[in-house]
């Protein structure tokens, strides 16, 4: 007993991911936690999104279940369990069973990398950013699995519209990803600093190119600006295009395909597509995160450095919290006075509370020097999950011509004169020293 | 960390992949034959791990599961499966194939019965620190093999040049 307790506590002293310090119990512990925190962002991001479309559309949205349709999402969920699982006489039984296991395998094995804090994560390997895109790119052959297996025309057409896309924005994606890469090997620091003749290695590890950042004291989004700058725009798009949504939900492009590749699914099987969906959409903000925005670092680490700003930052995520908890203590005053409404306004309140212990939980020191680095990764990753809802509200759906033309004759050749960039400015001093003995 | 029950995963792996393998070539249906080729193909990335090639594993999971098996099943997902499906399978080639497999065969034998000799212990050097494999490679392919390498890219190059060129009819 003695023994196990040992072991236990061992790795709070250590700095080190579970992974890497090797630590059986706190890596299930981590793996837990990332899944349960996933699947409650998938929740909250399908009430978000209902949401702020109904608003940007002059709706209401859900406003029926729960106060402010804030229990939908477990309606909804409720409802597609209960669902009758249909499968088609003509599909391929064994096929169809596994596609949307594969899909949800390849969104949720991403998450064993990503850093949510310099030891906030389930483990770092030395190819982490090479495991992420690997594994997300298994995703399309559960699409194409779906497609083919259902044996019906929707489908297949949506899963050949899905893999054409996602094959060719991989590579976009790719050549914008190695930019990042070649800068984690120039040791200079500041926005145009580089390392001199002799650039050290480069690193592909997750927590490895949020070190570098840190090192060099400047997000890669504004390296070599504005070289960062379009490399980030190149994965953004095309991780938009990556996880087939709006504008370039051409997959299950409604008013054409019905629902696309997964017409055919139904109850539960469909409701494993819509989370590994959602989940997708977080596990590549997070690696546009991690790459391009300092992954769990503080956003003005060097113009407002120093203690007291760093303690001003510190009350950030309480702050944050207790904002969250006022809105809701306002909408609870503002709900009807109708008896009808006690228990929607009881338990609004009941939520404002919650969330306001929270925030004053994250006042205490201890607690927010460990849990800070995950408050500014999830609010920068939130700000990801937004514009993909501002996205779906405002742009018309991309033609499947205009889609092609986007990633191989605009994002590709862009993603090749960044890369050749980044290679030049990295190297600059020794390119200097050539072009002087030449001259 | 030190690797734990090595041979325990690798007689797994290897399992999974023989299973993979012979599966691709017994089953009728085109797609499942293209799925089980992904399990054997992830099977050898697994592999790759385990002798400290992590790059390798990764770049094999890239490339070959998630790039070029969706290439092949994206072709076979538009062949008629009804008409495939009640076609006897064929092997008109049965003669060579033979010869080819008994050569394969004698030659794995003779590596395995001789790998000493072949590969002296001296001669391996293997770097159990994996955390460098990446930049390993790097340094071996734009060093030592650069030559090599662009001969590699060129082939790649004149292949996608020979694909347009057949693909388009006006240029």
């Amino acid at each position: 007993m003695h023994a196990i307790i040992d072991y236990i506590s061992s790795y709070l002293t250590s700095d080190k991911t579970p992974g890497a310090a090797g630590n059986m119990f706190w890596v299930l512990v981590y793996i837990m936690l990332v899944f349960a925190g996933l699947s409650v962002a998938v929740i909250a991001m399908n009430w978000l999104e209902r949401k702020i479309l109904a608003h940007m559309q002059v709706r209401l949205g859900p406003m029926r279940v729960g106060p402010h349709g804030l229990l939908q999402p477990i309606a909804d969920a409720i409802k597609l369990l209960l669902k009758e699982d249909i499968m088609p006489a003509e599909a391929d039984g064994f096929v169809f069973w596994m596609a949307p296991l594969i899909v949800v395998l390849a969104a949720f094995t991403v998450f064993v990398v990503v850093p949510f804090g310099p030891t906030h994560a389930i483990t770092d390997m030395n190819i982490g950013i090479l495991f992420m895109l690997g594994v997300s790119s298994l995703s399309v052959l559960g699409i194409v699995m779906a497609g083919w297996a259902s044996n019906s025309h929707y489908p297949l057409m949506g899963a050949l519209r899905s893999s054409a896309q996602m094959v060719s924005y991989e590579i976009a994606m790719g050549l914008a990803v190695v930019s990042v890469i070649l800068v984690t090997s120039l040791h200079g620091s500041g926005l145009y600093g580089v390392g001199g003749a002799g650039a050290g290695d480069g690193t592909l590890s997750m927590i490895g190119i949020v070190r570098a950042q840190q090192e060099q004291g400047v997000w890669f989004i504004f390296k070599f600006f504005p070289l960062g700058l379009i490399a980030f725009f190149i994965f953004a798009v095309s991780m938009v295009a990556e996880t087939n949504r709006a504008p370039f939900d051409l997959a299950e492009a409604e008013s054409e395909l019905t629902a696309g590749f997964h017409t055919e699914y139904s109850g539960f099987r469909w409701s494993l597509f819509f989370l590994a969906e959602y989940s997708a959409m977080i596990a590549v903000s997070s690696i546009a995160v991690t790459l391009w925005l300092g992954g769990w670092l503080r956003p003005f680490p060097n113009l407002l450095n120093g203690d007291t700003w760093d303690q001003a930052f510190s009350f950030i995520p309480g702050i944050t919290f207790l904002f969250f908890a006022a809105i809701c203590f306002y909408n609870a005053v503002r709900m009807p006075k109708h008896p009808l409404f006690r228990v929607q306004t009881i338990g609004l309140f009941g939520f404002g509370v919650v969330l306001g212990l929270i925030g004053l939980a994250l006042f205490v020191p201890a607690v927010s020097i460990r849990v800070q680095d995950i408050f500014w990764f999830a609010a920068k990753v939130s700000g990801f999950m937004y514009v993909y809802i501002w996205f779906r509200g405002t742009f018309p759906r991309y033609r499947f011509d205009q889609l092609m033309q986007l990633g191989w004759k605009v994002l590709l050749p862009m993603g090749l004169g960044v890369l050749i960039l980044t290679a030049i400015f990295g190297l600059w001093p020794s390119i200097q020293q050539l072009i002087q003995r030449l001259i | 960390m030190t690797p734990v029950a090595t041979p325990f995963f690798f007689y797994l792996f290897a399992a999974i992949m023989l299973i993979g393998g012979i599966l691709v070539i017994t089953r009728k249906n085109p797609v499942h034959s293209a799925l089980a080729l992904i399990v054997a193909l992830l099977a050898q990335a697994s592999i790759y791990l385990m002798l400290y090639a992590p790059f390798v594993a990764g770049v094999q999971i890239i490339l070959y599961a998630g790039g070029i098996m969706v290439l092949f099943l994206f072709v076979i997902m538009l062949v008629s499966i009804e008409r495939s499906m009640k076609e006897r399978q064929f092997n008109s080639q049965w003669v060579a194939g033979t010869v080819a497999a008994v050569a394969l065969g004698g030659l794995f034998i003779a590596v395995y019965a001789k790998a000493e000799k072949i590969f002296p212990h001296h001669a391996i050097r293997i770097t159990p620190d994996e955390l460098l494999n990446t930049q390993g490679v790097a340094s071996m392919l734009y060093g030592q093999y650069m030559f090599a390498f662009e001969i590699a890219s060129l082939l790649l190059l004149v292949a996608i040049i020979g694909a347009v060129v057949m693909a388009k009819k006006r240029i």
